[in-house]
């Protein structure tokens, strides 16, 4: 499938490549800096690019371009999710990726593609696996490794990797036993020039982040769960469980994640009082000498409001089975601005 | 140097300088001119030295340098002889990067790679899976010709490893042998065929993947494991799901006939490769009947919804593909809001979504239709988002909707990203050719945008004002002439040349404003564009046609221009125009009829979307992305009219020579003759019951392997075929002979051979083989009454008998049942493998079982969740410091069929290393027995270590002691199961159910239960009945039965467990087995639960 990736930084240089087939000639890539000239803004370069030979999806994230060569027919999204996930792998290894950091662990980087694709087909891609195998890089474990001789790379087939919980693996421990769940609710919206909402939408996301010693089985349930309709699942979620019950029900991955996405087309905002309508005013001011703006520019919005979910939703209790001690629950609510525009 | 060709490389600059030297040294020798080389030289000598030093770290240095020049794109081959000494490094991050290194310069280095050839075939045979799978990896990624066959012992060998995650990589293999050597084919097919029969989750996905690159034509390898690929779905990794749903696609496509109402894609069923002289009877008598979805077809669409809640947006797409391409056009509708949601995601998996709902969306604009305002654009979104979103909402525009999408579309004129603006005056014209009703008002909105400030606005108007003013010309003489006056200010060459067609093709309606114009363009043609000048030429002969009096001249001189213009096109053009209109001696017949030839009527351009012709493709591929049938595209055919027989994916069939030759049937009978001939003759003459009765035949004693090994069918039979090669020796040779008809045939005859050992207690499933299978039952000695029963009602029960039959077989050895390991649900322990297993001589049986190890039952059901309760094994007090917890994870036993599995928690609470933890004494009541799991060398402190064990309980609820021993001490611990756990879930239809519950033998307990109403809901039921016990539901019709059904572990006998609601609040709980004891034990800890609050 995936032959070959290059990940290619803002000023067009390639500054990593790997391979998993036969070796691709990195000449291939002028394809993909022709179309990038074309586009002016890296945002506008097509993310599937044919070339006579093979074929160039990329994904552009951090200012740098993910590019996959491909040569036979393959279902473009697999490919885009994949690289996705890469970006992802390494920024849950490195904390943040880009080229620098990608350069100074060009071994690790090497190392997790190597795990990461057989053959350019997925091999594994659950991080907490990821992980077993190839242990992120910390000072601490550096220096040990310097001293001991001791190595980054396990030699044991993670437990995940066999387990029908690929996502988690035994044996973890904790001494503070905790659970944190954030539902964050961002609001999509238009509102045109006479200030009536021209669409508006509500996008939720439950994270977690989830520390806790052994194999805990959680069920989550909310006062209100018919508000969910259109819903994806982290896939440690019982999909059944909720189909009948409405309740989220699952073993949840070690560390952060996130359980759910969400989606809502409208909202109960509630009383609001005629005479009284709230308003919001500001003010813009140009610098001097900066040039006169668009005619019609759009504004767009940030706001953050603490505690309050906007759909409603709130969880009704937060439950675990399977181990005895008792863990520390919290939930934090948070509602914020999407892709809030306003047309003028 | 070799930087200055790529760019890219000038930006290692300074401390990289040397490497970047490297380049050269590969090609051109080292005593070259540059300084440089020394130096790079020095570099490499360096490399050497540390990688041959005695050091790890120095080794490991090394390879993390060469790593970093291979990612850099350098070239590092000429250190090979130095790095590929180091592959037998013990170092395991040393080995790694060896083996990164191998991979990357093997095929250049072909001989020096040979060297490192059997440290991998070592590896291949380590006890560590982790091990052997990155071996079976690297010595698969090596493309050296010579090792073909050397990789193709070993992909066979991994094929039938005991680890699924090493039978996964040879899946993987198969497909790098595949490229590297293509005759090898055949060969690897009878691989694929053999992977797609595991039961594993982890397997499945990669070897659909190897079947899609290797011979996705070969679909008769799917149809006996279709039904279990739709049922692992939503248990495969993400990435195995999207190959997995692409393939079924297709399946369905040329399996089932057409749920959609309309006829129109019936025709053409040539491609119906796979049909056989039997499915032509069928044709005939099916035609007429009225449609009726195959379960089949159901099965799998009804499977794959669940996974439109995948985090995964390749999921999503797959299935949204599916149930485009194969469900009822009437549920299809549940797709749209999955793939709405998934354009909140990143640019890229936008593009390729907005892609695809464009393609749906002509079709079916209801689909979306409620989500339209989803497509609205935000000024954020980068131009080729928009520009999608845009074609959606033309594609979506209606009567209903359009004159809230003209308004929004108002706001995208105006927009700064003038390619967009420019995009919505052209769909704003589409609105207008495709609604009718608002022809008028968007024709006047674009008048309005030829005042425009922004001429590419102007322009872009002009072009679509012409195509639209060419579908009703006659009303339209007020905006022509807005136009004309246009051309003084307009300088966009199309938007001129569009305004002069339109006047040329009007002149007769602007008889005033024509001429003029043609003189102000012969003032200006030498400066005009050549799309512009031809317009001119062109409006010339028009006037020349019907004006002559007035423009005569003129029209003259501007041909006098283009006589001699720079550009041929237009010398040509005006050579032509001259010859047909003006009138002199030679000019032909033709000029007669010049005024009709420019004159004429011109049919009004279509405005299409150019999403259009890209239906043809299956969605969700990268072929139809680029509208470009992409190298591999495996078409999507169309439905067959009449469905291939749907019996070749019933499981018990034993008919793989048939599907071998897809066009003529079977011919290998003859040869099998030979050896057995009467039975062989009625599987040929009936079908799918004959094939399940030569399972049925399966009772004789060595049969019982085949149960044992938790499988269905051919491939059970086969184990058991080449197994009484080894036992018996007397049927010598039919391994070789591996067609699989064969092997049944074997089986049936070993029966009537044997003689019966036929447990009696096997009545029940005896009776219900018979059911399905009346004819073999003279050779075997169980019977009962043989009734005639419907296709799929066989094809349920047989499956149901399968399980039993199993069950009931004489008992067989450990060996045997470890050849099959197709964990549903693996251990969850690298060190819970059975090493012994691995031993060379077993290695050797393994190979030369072929195609038999993996196996796919779907007679026990993946058990219902409940949370995991776990007891203590040890406590960390008594077991000064160690701690045991176990728990029964509720799968089928890898150790023997016979066997509970159980999962041993250990953990080490002590501040130092506990070593040698293993199982010691055991004491056993008579006839139990226990696979232990191999010793841990040691534990770490505060390590916690999962392993796996199993222990046959012989279905009673007796005490297994043993002990659990250290380096220093042993513990006496024991285990006693609830007899809940001595159960494996079975699925079960509701009327073999009902049919199994009254037959003889089965010994009926009962009691009465009362409880609030509250406890008696369908899922408190179901919940508190799978808490107690490891069972199965059976689907049931009426709301106040419950039924749930189980077989014991060890003897395989039914438990089938009711739960009826009865008036007030009370209930009647039925049970129903052969084992009393079990039974009425159950009964006895069903009925407080279910009583409880």
């Amino acid at each position: 499938m995936i032959h070959s990736l290059f990940l290619i930084n803002s000023s067009g240089d390639i500054f990593l490549e790997k391979h998993w087939k036969s070796v691709v000639s990195r000449s291939v890539c002028d394809y993909f800096f022709e179309a990038q000239e074309r586009a002016t803004e890296a945002e506008n370069v097509p993310p599937v690019i044919p070339t006579p030979h093979h074929y160039l999806l990329s994904v552009y994230r951090h200012k740098i371009f993910f590019v996959a060569v491909i040569q036979t027919e393959v279902p473009p999204l697999f490919v885009i999710e994949f690289l996705h996930r890469v970006v992802d792998t390494f920024q849950d290894y490195f904390g943040v990726c880009s080229e620098p950091v990608i350069k100074d662990n060009v071994v690790v980087v090497y190392e997790v593609l190597e795990e990461m694709l057989d053959n350019g087909f997925p091999l594994a891609t659950e991080s907490n696996i990821l992980k077993e195998l190839i242990k992120p890089p910390t000072i601490l474990r550096t220096v040990v490794n310097t001293i001991t001789g001791s190595t980054n790379v396990g030699d044991q087939l993670p437990t995940g990797q066999l387990s029908v919980v690929p996502w988690r693996r035994t044996g973890v421990k904790y001494t503070n036993n905790e659970a944190y769940f954030d539902v964050i609710e961002e609001i999509d919206a238009i509102i045109d020039k006479s200030g009536s909402t021209i669409t508006a939408e509500i996008q939720g996301v439950i994270d977690a982040c989830v520390k806790l010693t052994g194999m805990p089985d959680l069920t989550l349930s909310f006062m209100n769960p018919r508000l969910l309709d259109d819903v994806s699942f982290h896939p440690c979620v019982r999909f059944k469980r909720w189909e009948s019950e409405r309740i989220l029900s699952f073993i949840p991955p070690d560390g952060n994640f996130r359980l759910l996405s969400y989606h809502m087309l409208s909202w109960d905002v509630g009383k609001i009082n005629p005479q009284k309508l709230p308003s919001l005013k500001g003010t813009m001011s140009l610098q001097a000498g900066a040039s006169k703006p668009d005619e019609n520019p759009t504004i767009n919005l940030q706001f953050k409001i603490q505690q309050l979910a906007i759909s409603g939703l709130k969880v009704n209790r937060l439950d675990m089975y399977g181990e005895k001690y008792k863990p520390f629950k919290g939930i934090k609510y948070m509602t914020k601005a999407g892709k809030f525009q306003v047309r003028t | 140097m070799s930087s200055n060709s790529f760019p890219y490389n000038e930006q290692s600059g300074g401390g990289e300088a040397t490497e970047l030297g490297q380049e050269a040294t590969s090609t051109i020798s080292p005593s070259g001119a540059f300084g440089l080389f020394s130096s790079d030289l020095k570099k490499n000598e360096d490399l050497k030295q540390m990688l041959e030093s005695n050091k790890d770290s120095a080794k490991l240095d090394a390879m993390k340098r060469i790593v970093g020049m291979i990612a850099k794109g350098k070239n590092a081959s000429e250190l090979f002889p130095a790095v590929v000494k180091n592959v037998a490094s013990k170092n395991i991050e040393i080995k790694k990067l060896v083996y990164v290194y191998l991979v990357r310069y093997a095929e250049e280095q072909q001989d020096l790679a040979l060297l490192s050839i059997s440290t991998f075939q070592r590896a291949l045979k380590d006890p560590n899976q982790l091990i052997r799978a990155s071996a079976l990896r690297v010595l698969s990624s090596i493309r050296v010709p010579i090792i073909v066959p050397i990789m193709m012992l070993a992909i066979k060998e991994a094929s039938a490893d005991l680890s699924p995650y090493v039978r996964k990589n040879a899946a993987h293999a198969i497909q790098k042998l595949y490229s590297l050597d293509p005759e090898q084919k055949e060969m690897l097919i009878e691989v694929i065929e053999k992977l797609l029969k595991d039961k594993s989750t982890l397997v499945a996905g990669s070897v659909v993947m190897a079947f899609e690159e290797v011979c996705p034509d070969r679909i008769d390898l799917i149809h006996k494991n279709y039904r279990k690929l739709c049922n692992l779905l939503v248990d495969v990794e993400e990435w195995g799901q999207v190959v997995i749903i692409h393939m079924l696609t297709r399946y369905a496509r040329t399996q089932f006939v057409s749920p959609w109402k309309e006829g129109d894609e019936l025709e053409d069923n040539g491609k119906n490769f796979y049909e056989s002289d039997d499915d032509q009877k069928e044709k005939t008598d099916k035609k007429k009947k009225p449609y009726t979805m195959d379960p089949d077809h159901r099965l799998l669409i009804r499977n794959t919804k669940p996974l439109l809640q995948s985090r995964n947006a390749a999921v999503v797409m797959a299935v949204a593909q599916l149930y485009w391409h194969i469900s009822p056009k009437s549920e299809a509708g549940i797709i749209s809001k999955s793939l709405v949601r998934l354009l909140r995601s990143n640019r890229e998996v936008q593009y390729i979504v907005l892609q695809n709902i464009a393609t749906m969306s002509i079709q079916r604009k209801g689909m979306f239709e409620p989500y339209l305002k989803s497509f609205y654009v935000r000024s954020t979104d980068p131009t080729m988002i928009k520009t999608l979103k845009l074609e959606i909402l033309t594609n979506l525009a209606n009567e209903a909707n359009i004159s809230t999408l003209l308004r929004e579309f108002q706001t995208y004129v105006k927009s700064q990203d003038k390619q967009f603006a420019a995009a919505t005056i052209q769909t704003i014209g589409r609105c207008a050719t495709n609604i009718l009703e608002v022809t008028d008002t968007c024709l006047n909105g674009l008048v309005c945008l030829l005042s425009n400030r922004d001429e590419i606005v102007v322009a872009e108007s002009v072009v679509v004002i012409k195509k639209l003013l060419q579908m009703q010309p006659a009303q339209h003489g007020e905006i022509i002439k807005h136009m004309a006056k246009l051309l003084d200010s307009i300088t966009v060459p199309v938007a001129r040349a569009s305004i002069l067609w339109l006047i040329g093709e009007n002149c007769e309606r602007v008889p005033k404003i024509a001429p003029d114009v043609l003189r102000k363009m012969a003032k200006s043609f030498t400066s005009e564009d050549d799309l512009v000048k031809l317009q001119i030429l062109n409006l010339g002969a028009k006037l020349y046609l019907t004006n002559s009096k007035q423009t005569k001249l003129l029209t003259q001189y501007i041909l006098n221009l283009g006589k001699y213009d720079q550009n041929y096109d237009i010398r040509d053009r005006t050579r032509f125009i001259r010859q047909l209109i003006v009138p002199n001696v030679k000019s032909g017949a033709l000029s007669k009829y010049a005024k009709k030839i420019f004159l004429a009527q011109k049919p009004a351009p279509l405005l299409e979307s150019p999403f259009k012709d890209r239906d043809h493709f299956q969605l969700g591929t990268l072929s139809h992305t680029l509208n470009i049938k992409a190298t591999g595209y495996l078409e999507l055919s169309n439905w067959p009219e009449v469905a291939p027989d749907p019996s070749v994916r019933n499981v018990e069939v034993i008919e793989l020579a048939k599907e071998w030759t897809p066009a003529g049937k079977a011919k290998q009978e003859n040869s099998a003759k030979k050896f057995y001939s009467e039975s062989e003759e009625e599987e040929d003459s009936s079908d799918s019951s004959s094939d399940s009765e030569s399972e049925s035949g399966s009772e004789s004693g060595e049969q019982g392997e085949s149960g044992e090994e938790g499988d269905s069918n051919e491939d059970s039979s086969e184990d058991s075929s080449s197994e009484q090669d080894s036992e018996s020796g007397r049927e010598s040779g039919l391994e070789n002979k591996r067609t699989a008809k064969r092997n049944s045939k074997a089986k049936g005859k070993s029966d009537s051979e044997d003689g019966e050992k036929e447990n009696e207690k096997s009545k029940t499933s005896d009776s219900s083989n018979d059911e399905s299978s009346s004819i073999e039952d003279s050779s075997s000695d169980s019977e009962s009454e043989s009734e005639p029963e419907s296709e799929s009602e066989s094809r349920r029960v047989t499956k149901e008998k399968e399980k039993k039959t199993k069950q009931d077989r004489t008992p067989l050895t450990k060996d045997v049942s470890l050849l099959d390991l197709d964990d549903f649900n693996p251990v969850s322990t690298p060190v819970a493998l059975p090493t012994p297993a691995l031993s060379p001589s077993l290695m050797a049986d393994l190979e030369g079982l072929h195609l038999s190890t993996s196996s796919s039952v779907i007679s026990v059901s993946t058990p219902a969740f409940v949370p995991t309760k776990t007891h203590v094994l040890l406590h960390r007090m008594s077991g000064k410091g160690l701690a045991a917890h176990y728990f029964f994870p509720r799968q089928p036993c890898i150790f023997g069929d016979k066997m509970v599995s159980i999962q041993i928690t250990l953990n080490n609470t002590t501040d130092r290393k506990i070593e040698n933890i293993h199982i010691g004494e055991k004491k056993l009541p008579i006839g139990m027995k226990m696979h232990v799991f191999n010793p841990i060398d040691s534990l770490e402190p505060e390590g916690s270590i999962t392993v796996s064990m199993g222990i046959d309980f012989c279905d009673s609820t007796q005490t297994a002691s043993f002990q659990l021993c250290t380096k220093d001490d042993c513990f006496n611990v024991n285990i006693q199961p609830p007899v809940g756990e001595l159960l494996l879930p079975v699925a079960m239809s509701e009327k073999d159910f009902k049919k199994e519950q009254v037959l003889t033998g089965m010994n009926e307990t009962s009691a009465v239960i009362i409880a609030a109403p509250q406890n008696f809901t369908p899922s408190v039921i179901f919940q508190k009945v799978v808490n107690v016990a490891n069972v199965g539901a059976v689907p049931s019709g009426q709301d106040n039965i419950h039924r749930f059904a189980a077989k014991t572990v060890h003897s395989g006998s039914l438990m089938l467990v009711t739960v009826e609601l009865k008036e007030g609040s009370t209930a009647q709980l039925i049970i129903n087995t052969e084992k009393t004891v079990i039974g009425s034990v159950l009964l006895r800890e069903l009925k407080p639960v279910l009583s409880q609050g």
